[in-house]
C-alpha cells in the first residue's frame, strides 16, 4: 500500500473524534453541539474504513455507510427539535431544552 | 522511495491538515453558519481518505449525500434559526468548561496509546486488494447477502426519523386548536 500506514489514519480519525467530543461537551449551541456529533461519526467512520483496508475486507465499508443512514436520521430529529424551539421562540440554547427532566 | 509513494504522502499530508483545521474550525467558530461550511471542508477531505483506503463508493457516497443533502438541510435550518443571533460560545461554571477539554484530552490520549501499541504488532503491513474492492457492485452485492437484515433495518430508522420529523415539524397546527402543549 502507498503512502502511510494504516495507524496513521487511525490517529487522524481519533483526533477527529475527541475534537467532536471537545465540541459535544463545550458548546451550548445545539446546532453546532449536532455539527460536532457528526465529527464524531466521521471520525469512526474513518477508523472503520481504515480497518476494512487492512483486513481486506468490505464489511467495515458497509458498517460506514449504515453509519451514514444512522447520522441522517439523526440529524433529521435534531434539526427537528431546533425547528420546534424556533418556533415557540425559545431562545436557541441547549440548557432551556430541559423539559424532559422536569 | 518511489515516486508515486512521495505523491501519495503529500495527498496525505494536505488531506490530513484539511481534515484536523477545518474540525478545530467546526467546534471554535462563534457562527454557526461558518461552523457548518467547516464541516462540509471536513467531510471532503474525509473523502480523501476513502479514496487512499480505496474506498471508491463510500467516498461518492459522503461527498453527493453527507456534504451535499445532509448539509444542505443543516445550511436550511440554519437560515431558517438565524445565523447572527448573538450566542454564548460556552455556558456554564469555568470547571463545566475545563472538564469538557480535560476529557476530550483524555479520550484522544487514550486512543492514541492504544494505536500506537497496536502499531508496534503489525498495523504497517495491509492486506493485498483487488481492483475491484469497493466498487458500488461488490458493496451492494455484500449488502443483498450477508448484512440483508441490517439494510432492512435501515430503511426502518429511515422511516421512523422521517415520521419524527414531520411530527416535531407540524406541532403548530395541533396548538392552534387548543391542544398538547
Amino acid at each position: 500500500m502507498l503512502g502511510p500506514a494504516i495507524a496513521w489514519y487511525l490517529v487522524v480519525g481519533s483526533a477527529i473524534f475527541a475534537i467532536g467530543a471537545a465540541g459535544v461537551m463545550l458548546r451550548r449551541n445545539p446546532l453546532i453541539m449536532l455539527l460536532s456529533l457528526e465529527l464524531m461519526l466521521n471520525g469512526a467512520n474513518l477508523v472503520l474504513i481504515a480497518f476494512a483496508r487492512w483486513h481486506g475486507s468490505l464489511d467495515g465499508q458497509v458498517f460506514a455507510l449504515a453509519v451514514m443512514a444512522v447520522a441522517a436520521a439523526e440529524v433529521v430529529v435534531g434539526l427537528g427539535l431546533v425547528v420546534a424551539m424556533a418556533r415557540r421562540k425559545i431562545e436557541i440554547d441547549i440548557d432551556l431544552l430541559s423539559r424532559l427532566r422536569k | 522511495m518511489s515516486a508515486g509513494n512521495i505523491l501519495v504522502w503529500i495527498v496525505w499530508l494536505a488531506a490530513a491538515a484539511g481534515c484536523i483545521g477545518s474540525a478545530l474550525a467546526v467546534v471554535a467558530l462563534r457562527n454557526a453558519l461558518f461552523s457548518a461550511l467547516a464541516l462540509i471542508g471536513n467531510l471532503i477531505s474525509l473523502a480523501v481518505f476513502y479514496l487512499l483506503l480505496s474506498a471508491e463508493f463510500v467516498a461518492a457516497a459522503q461527498v453527493l449525500i453527507y456534504a451535499g443533502a445532509v448539509m444542505v438541510m443543516f445550511l436550511f435550518v440554519i437560515a431558517y434559526v438565524g445565523w447572527d443571533k448573538d450566542i454564548a460560545w460556552t455556558g456554564g461554571p469555568r470547571w463545566q468548561t475545563l472538564g469538557g477539554v480535560v476529557a476530550a484530552a483524555a479520550l484522544l490520549s487514550e486512543l492514541v496509546v492504544v494505536i500506537v501499541l497496536g502499531a508496534t504488532n503489525d498495523l504497517e503491513h495491509a492486506d493485498h486488494v483487488s481492483a475491484n474492492f469497493g466498487s458500488p457492485a461488490s458493496i451492494g452485492r455484500l449488502f443483498m447477502s450477508n448484512h440483508l437484515l441490517a439494510f432492512e433495518v435501515i430503511s426502518i430508522v429511515l422511516v421512523v426519523a422521517a415520521i419524527g420529523g414531520v411530527i416535531l415539524g407540524a406541532q403548530r397546527r395541533r396548538e392552534r386548536s387548543g391542544g398538547i402543549r
